[in-house]
């Protein structure tokens, strides 16, 4: 009884302070992949409505850890929760923005764009099976390409991230030895090769070591003008990274698969779709302590597909189909009610 | 205690014929000084308590073979400290073996040789190299040492040791990335210079100039005076000062993540890449959850227990010293 009427009292408040019209400071955290693009959005959301975000870019575990201990008004995350994570820790989970992850390269003689390697190829490299650039199979795939007999060096990230998440979940997709070898995780133990801290270790190593290989994120890649292979996709078509593919691999791809659009947007079918393509994710309370709070951050989210797809685009992010964020909008307009049952976000 | 002071007080107040100094600010004084170094012990305390609370749990599921285990998959929870623990000692030697002589070497230069014009200039200089924030190490260690290492010192050193037995082994690198435990060890050194080196000048500048002056009447050379009567003089003071740069190189994180390959191999090279406690620490904390986090607070622990053997051993051996 007496939590009801606390809960009541709490419903009221909030009714009241929803209307107040100061400005609104949202806060987050987590996921440093998506960093750039959030905070570029925030940068014109405050200048359109003078409210603004406050965004931590700790990474995604740190900011599963902010959201369950209710620190922050949403988390991020690179790898999206299980359902029953989701249903356990009472989130809802939503795609905010893609990104895609390329495999890039210190070849001599091979520009960017015209080495073409296969999911399984990439994993065997990996894993180190294939151990020369003049490797039989990596020929095949290369005619009128001439690559050098060099020993390949695969360089990976050191620190734990979103973007090996990603990496080692296509592999594993691709490659039954990759597996049940290495699995696909944040980290993983790698057999060979040399490790970087960050995108930029990764790319440093990768620019000093004459026939290695790495991979990173692509707009990391096209920013620095590192040369990056094309992959054959599912499909059995060789795809160069591009916003036109990644957006290809999630247009084929069926969101309402797994809770929380929790799917993997890596080896999709479609002759145009890049095979490592991911998207990014928000978990937000589906009861939140503070409604008004989560109803500001979802304002922002909102204004964002609405009018952040052509900033996406100029970072080299991909925004969602339209089709994607409707459905993203009518779960939050259904699935996130304050303690009064009251819905949090209005159309 | 505060009622006695002040009925003193007030009583002194009353007779102001023989004023004893109030003990007030004695008593304070004392009271603050003794919390600065009890707050220190907590600090410590609470650190390593909750270091080992968290810790615990890998203990407990992996026991000694955390040790002494060199698997560490994140995907499997299996989890072993040894390839980070054999890293942290070597690039930590590594550090020594070229830091300390260079650091001698420049205190000794500083206190006997260098003309008075250029002492200052010099010592400033590395002082200086002290604040250098280890970030920037690490940058300039991964962007502009590690190339020009690979270059000139992995590519020609491979191609003159191979095949050699043993050298041709520990100094033979199978990808000159120029990153490694020996470009670690080698940053480290040039990071507990500024340290050793300052401490050494300063013990040399204590030792009473009537010392080196009766060599010099007798006609020693510098050589000699060095050898025979400053450095046996500072001897213990000098293990001091190494052994806290030892310190420093041990725990030294962002620089030597950057620059030290982050593999979780063991290798016979030194040009090949490994991993240290503290940059394994660096690289997994952020994504860390559940018995992989626990595995770190472990290596924590670790490397705190190191760096205690570390430093009890510096003290027993001072402690020789000086008992001879």
């Amino acid at each position: 009884m007496k939590l009801l009427s606390f809960a009541f009292a709490a419903g009221l408040t909030v009714a009241s302070f929803s209307t107040a019209a100061t400005a609104a400071e949202i806060t987050g955290a987590g996921a440093t992949f998506p960093f750039p693009i959030y905070a570029k959005w925030a940068e014109a959301y405050k200048k359109d409505t003078n409210n603004s975000l406050n965004y931590q870019s700790i990474g995604s575990s740190g900011g599963i850890r902010q959201i369950r201990a209710k620190t922050v008004d949403f988390g991020a995350t690179d790898a999206p929760l299980k359902g029953e994570e989701l249903e356990k820790d009472g989130f809802v989970q939503f795609p905010m923005v893609m990104g895609g992850v390329v495999a890039v390269y210190n070849v001599q003689g091979v520009p960017s764009g015209k080495l073409k390697l296969t999911g399984d190829i990439l994993a065997d490299i990996f894993n180190g099976k294939i151990t020369k650039w003049n490797d039989a199979r990596i020929a095949k795939t290369n005619e009128g390409v001439t690559l050098p007999e060099g020993t390949i060096t695969p360089v990976y990230r050191s620190d734990g991230s979103g973007t090996t998440s990603v990496f080692t979940t296509y592999l594993s997709q691709v490659s039954e030895p990759w597996k049940s070898g290495p699995g696909a995780g944040a980290s993983v133990q790698w057999p060979i090769g040399q490790g970087g801290k960050g995108n930029e270790g990764v790319a440093a190593l990768v620019k000093q070591v004459p026939n290695a290989i790495g991979y990173v994120e692509y707009a990391y890649a096209k920013q620095n003008s590192i040369p990056f292979a094309q992959l054959q996709n599912k499909s059995g078509k060789f795809v160069a990274p591009e916003a036109k593919t990644f957006q290809a691999a999630a247009a084929g791809a069926d969101w309402k698969s797994a809770p929380g659009y929790g799917i993997s947007l890596t080896n999709q079918t479609g002759d145009e779709a890049w095979p490592i393509t991911a998207p990014t994710f928000i978990l937000v309370p589906k009861n939140p302590e503070k409604p008004e709070q989560v109803a500001e951050a979802l304002k922002f989210f909102d204004w964002s597909f609405k009018n952040g797809d052509q900033m996406a685009l100029e970072l080299d992010y991909v925004p969602l189909p339209a089709q994607v964020k409707d459905a993203v909008r009518a779960t939050w307009a259904s699935d996130i009610k304050d303690k009064s049952g009251q819905l949090v976000f209005k159309k | 205690m505060v009622a006695l002071s002040q009925e003193r007080l007030v009583s002194s107040m009353r007779t102001p014929v023989r004023r004893s100094p109030p003990r007030t600010f004695d008593h304070v004084f004392r009271i603050a000084s003794l919390g600065s170094a009890l707050l220190v012990l907590i600090v410590l305390a609470g650190i390593l308590g909750s270091m080992i609370y968290g810790g615990l749990p890998a203990f407990r599921e992996f026991g000694f073979g955390f040790i002494t285990s060199s698997v560490w998959d994140v995907q499997r929870d299996q989890y072993g400290a040894w390839v980070a623990v054999i890293g942290t000692l070597t690039t930590a030697l590594v550090a020594l073996v070229i830091g300390v002589p260079v650091s001698l070497g420049i205190a000794i230069f500083l206190t006997q040789l260098c003309p008075p014009w250029l002492k200052r200039p010099v010592a400033t200089t590395i002082e200086l190299l002290a604040a250098v924030p280890s970030i920037i190490y690490g940058m300039w260690g991964l962007f502009v040492f590690a190339p020009l290492f690979a270059r000139f010192v992995q590519i020609p050193v491979s191609k003159l040791v191979e095949g050699i037995p043993i050298i041709g082994t520990i100094l033979y690198a199978s990808v000159p990335s120029g990153v490694g435990i020996l470009t670690a060890g080698i940053i480290l050194a040039v990071m507990i210079i500024p340290f050793v080196a300052s401490i050494t000048r300063d013990i040399f500048d204590q030792i009473p100039p009537v010392l080196r002056e009766s060599a010099y009447g007798i006609g020693c050379t510098t050589w000699e005076v060095v050898r025979h009567v400053l450095l046996p003089q500072a001897g213990v003071s000098i293990i001091g000062a190494i052994m806290l740069g030892l310190g420093r190189a041990l725990g030294e994180t962002m620089a030597v993540t950057f620059v030290v390959g982050n593999a979780n191999r063991l290798s016979a090279s030194l040009f090949d890449p490994g991993s240290t406690i503290a940059s394994r620490i660096a690289n997994e904390f952020n994504e860390a959850l559940g018995l992989q986090l626990n595995a770190l607070m472990a290596l924590g622990c670790i490397l705190f227990l190191v760096t205690f053997i570390v430093l009890v051993a510096a003290r027993l051996l001072i402690a020789r010293v000086n008992a001879r």
